[in-house]
């Protein structure tokens, strides 16, 4: 167990999956969006080449990111963007507050920003009295069920429309037992509106940036990041300084990749553009480092970076479909969080890249092609040898590795009982037999091919 | 042409018959087989844990033991990917590049290397496929449903030279089935669920056999089953396509 966490990855996996049927529903939920995405790149013959692309222009630009940096920087000021550089999650938070105590805003609007989760950025302007109202309906319903997201892109996938009905009826006075979704949106969506026309501040999360233009492209469905921004008098947009591409002409690559893996759908309802403030309005944004220049310094992990944050590696992910984005701890779960969190904190997420069958499903929807199953395996290699993995595994291991670097040894131990029947793999963490629980152990035959081959073949011994 | 056969460790031990089968079929192709009696594994449950720093034993014994043959083939696509993608030596590196180039699974050397045509099975059942991953995604042994590309499958097509032979469709064509190596006691509760999952595919296709290139995800499965007491069994692809039945 780790420091920080009660539990990790498996043994949260294993509370999840104490209710089959739920498990069965949000696996289920999940291969449909997946298979959306399916028909969606099918639908476009040049999906591989896009993807290519993409990978591409993103690799490019992390080869130059210093230089792409400060061209955005210079053309964002010359627009008229205040621009700020934030070291890590608590410099941006800082950033963060200082802006809205200068412009004296004590209430804020925000919209979808997974930035700000992994920067804790809410609880820190609660902690500092400021009220932030969340503005995306699924973020707003986990907030206020006082609980992360557990999707980068359907914040609340691990909620059924009744516990969104009680969750309403606790907090914004639907009837109880409502849990008409018509009935539950339109009440969001009062409770949103009377939100934006009263808040004088509004944060943004940044999709994608333009280093040749200065602007930057905010994408949702809801266009809660229109609203938010265009009623308030300051606009603060978090980013990631990995969100960067170098020109406009790159958009049209990546919107098209976008929505298609994350939903299925052919483009997001709302891709807005902002370039500069209105008269009288200002437009701050802060740029954010928080562990990505050591990922950028780290070569296997590097590509991670590329990610766009569309989701569909969790969709697909077979162990992420079965275990629910809670069990990883981290503000991206799934696949690609267990590349991103062993780098912002190797030790409490060192659970995180054994969370994968390493089947490869993830890498190959991956809209940036980004290796993720070959990056996870990486990460097992450095967090062993950094002396973060259990001590009984290892002590298995070097056992596993002397049985199985002798010929002889492994012949006699064969012998002797099938000495796999009780090492490989059951050996690994061998608390009570954690595959006897659910499975039957294989029926030992009456002889190894080793000693078949010995009687009814010639051997070279 | 003389081909080194490699037995995993645990068929070896569990599967022999899986193992027979892929010899006698390869025998039956008009090939030279040698079975080196001095493997014992090639170090992938150690690598996927984190320890790859502890397979160098392994590696420079797999590499005395194979460097000889022109071809090495083995029924386990997930150990052959490993060798193909990690096996390193440091007394014999250029050996250890060679073995990487010319290790395979054993439907990816029948249909690519023998370029097998026909077959004289028999097998006249309903069969399931799973396409283990890292056969499938790791070597390439079949499409995979989330790449925009044309379709085809080596296992199916040798499938398809058993007569009788029933190939039923599964509603999830490539999902992992859990096994994972280590994965399979590590993350207990999601590798069953993975697995019974799987299981449940086939059965509402009404499989009578679930079969794959891929022991090990087999034996998941196959321990599955039982605790489930269904009569739907696991066998090898090898030993399907070396069926006579009837
Ligand atoms: S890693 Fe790839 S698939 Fe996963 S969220 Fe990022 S861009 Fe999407």
């Amino acid at each position: 167990m780790k420091e920080g966490h009660t539990k990790d990855h498996a043994a949260l996996a294993d509370d999840f999956n104490q209710d089959e049927p739920r498990v069965n529903w949000h696996d289920e939920t999940l291969w449909f969006i997946r298979e959306k995405r399916d028909r969606a790149a099918f639908a476009i013959p040049d999906w591989e080449m896009l993807r290519e692309t993409a990978s591409q222009i993103k690799f490019h630009t992390l080869s130059n990111l210093s230089q792409y940096l400060e061209q955005f920087e210079a053309n964002a000021k010359a627009n008229g963007i205040t621009v700020h550089w934030a070291a890590d999650a608590e410099e941006h938070n800082q950033i963060v507050h200082s802006i809205l105590t200068k412009n004296g805003v004590t209430q804020m609007v925000k919209s979808k920003s997974m930035l700000t989760e992994e920067c804790h950025l809410n609880d820190y302007l609660e902690q500092n009295g400021i009220e932030v109202i969340d503005s995306d309906l699924g973020e707003r319903i986990v907030q206020l069920a006082k609980e992360p997201p557990s999707h980068i892109v359907l914040p609340c996938i691990h909620l059924k429309k009744e516990e969104i009905g009680d969750i309403f009826h606790q907090h914004l006075g639907t009837e109880a037992g409502m849990s008409n979704p018509q009935v539950l949106t339109e009440t969001a969506r009062q409770h949103l509106r009377e939100t934006f026309l009263t808040r004088k501040a509004a944060l943004t999360g940044v999709n994608f940036a333009i280093a040749e233009t200065g602007e930057f492209v905010v994408c949702t469905n809801e266009g809660n990041a229109d609203m938010g921004a265009h009623l308030a008098d300051v606009h603060v947009a978090s980013m990631g300084i990995e969100k960067l591409i170098p020109k406009r002409e790159h958009l049209g690559v990546f919107l098209r990749l976008l929505t298609r893996s994350a939903t299925g759908q052919p483009i997001t309802t709302y891709s807005s553009h902002f370039k500069k403030p209105r008269p009288g309005h200002d437009i701050h944004i802060v740029l954010v480092d928080n562990g990505r220049s050591v990922q950028l310094g780290r070569e296997d992990f590097r590509n991670s970076l590329k990610c766009i944050r569309c989701g569909a590696c969790m969709n697909t992910c077979p162990v992420y479909r079965r275990s629910g984005g809670h069990s990883y701890q981290s503000a991206v779960a799934g696949p690609i969080g267990s590349i991103l969190a062993p780098n912002l904190d190797m030790k409490k997420h060192a659970d995180l890249p054994f969370a994968s069958t390493l089947c490869g499903s993830c890498s190959n929807v991956c809209p940036v092609k980004i290796d993720i199953h070959n990056q996870l395996y990486k990460w097992r290699q450095v967090i062993v040898k950094e002396g973060y993995a259990d001590p009984t595994k290892t002590m298995g291991m070097k056992a596993m590795n002397m049985v199985l670097s002798s010929p002889k040894t492994f012949k006699l131990s064969g012998k002797a009982g099938r000495w796999f029947m009780k090492t490989v793999p059951f050996l690994v963490s061998n608390k009570m037999n954690p595959w006897y629980k659910q499975r039957e152990m294989p029926q030992p035959p009456k002889e190894s091919f080793g000693e078949w081959y010995r009687k009814n073949r010639k051997t070279n011994e | 042409m003389t081909v080194g056969l490699f037995i995993p460790c645990y068929v070896d031990q569990f599967y022999p018959n899986a193992a027979i089968a892929t010899l006698q079929l390869l025998e039956k192709a008009g090939v030279n087989v040698v079975y080196p009696m001095r493997q014992t594994c090639c170090g992938q449950p150690m690598a996927n844990s984190g320890f790859e720093h502890l397979t160098k034993d392994c590696n420079e014994l797999f590499v005395q033991n194979f460097a000889e043959f022109d071809y090495i083939v083995s029924p386990s696509g997930s150990c052959v990917l490993h060798v193909k993608d990690h096996l390193h030596s440091e007394k014999h590196e250029d050996q250890a590049q060679a073995i990487r180039g010319k290790v395979y699974e054993l439907v990816e050397f029948l249909t690519d290397v023998v370029k097998i045509e026909k077959l004289n099975a028999r097998f006249p059942h309903k069969v399931g496929l799973h396409q283990s991953c890292h056969g499938q995604r790791g070597l390439g042994l079949a499409q995979m449903s989330e790449l925009v590309a044309p379709a085809f499958s080596k296992p199916e097509k040798l499938l398809s030279m058993v007569q009788d032979l029933e190939l039923i469709t599964l509603t999830r064509k490539d999902e992992c089935c859990g096994f994972g190596g280590t994965f399979c006691v590590a993350e207990e509760a999601v590798s069953v669920k993975m697995g019974k999952d799987r299981v449940a595919d086939h059965l509402q296709h009404n499989a009578e056999i679930i079969t794959g290139a891929d022991m090990s995800c087999l034996m998941h499965m196959e321990g599955i089953l039982r605790r489930q007491k269904s009569n739907v069994k696991v066998m090898h692809i090898a030993e399907i396509l070396n069926a006579q039945e009837g």
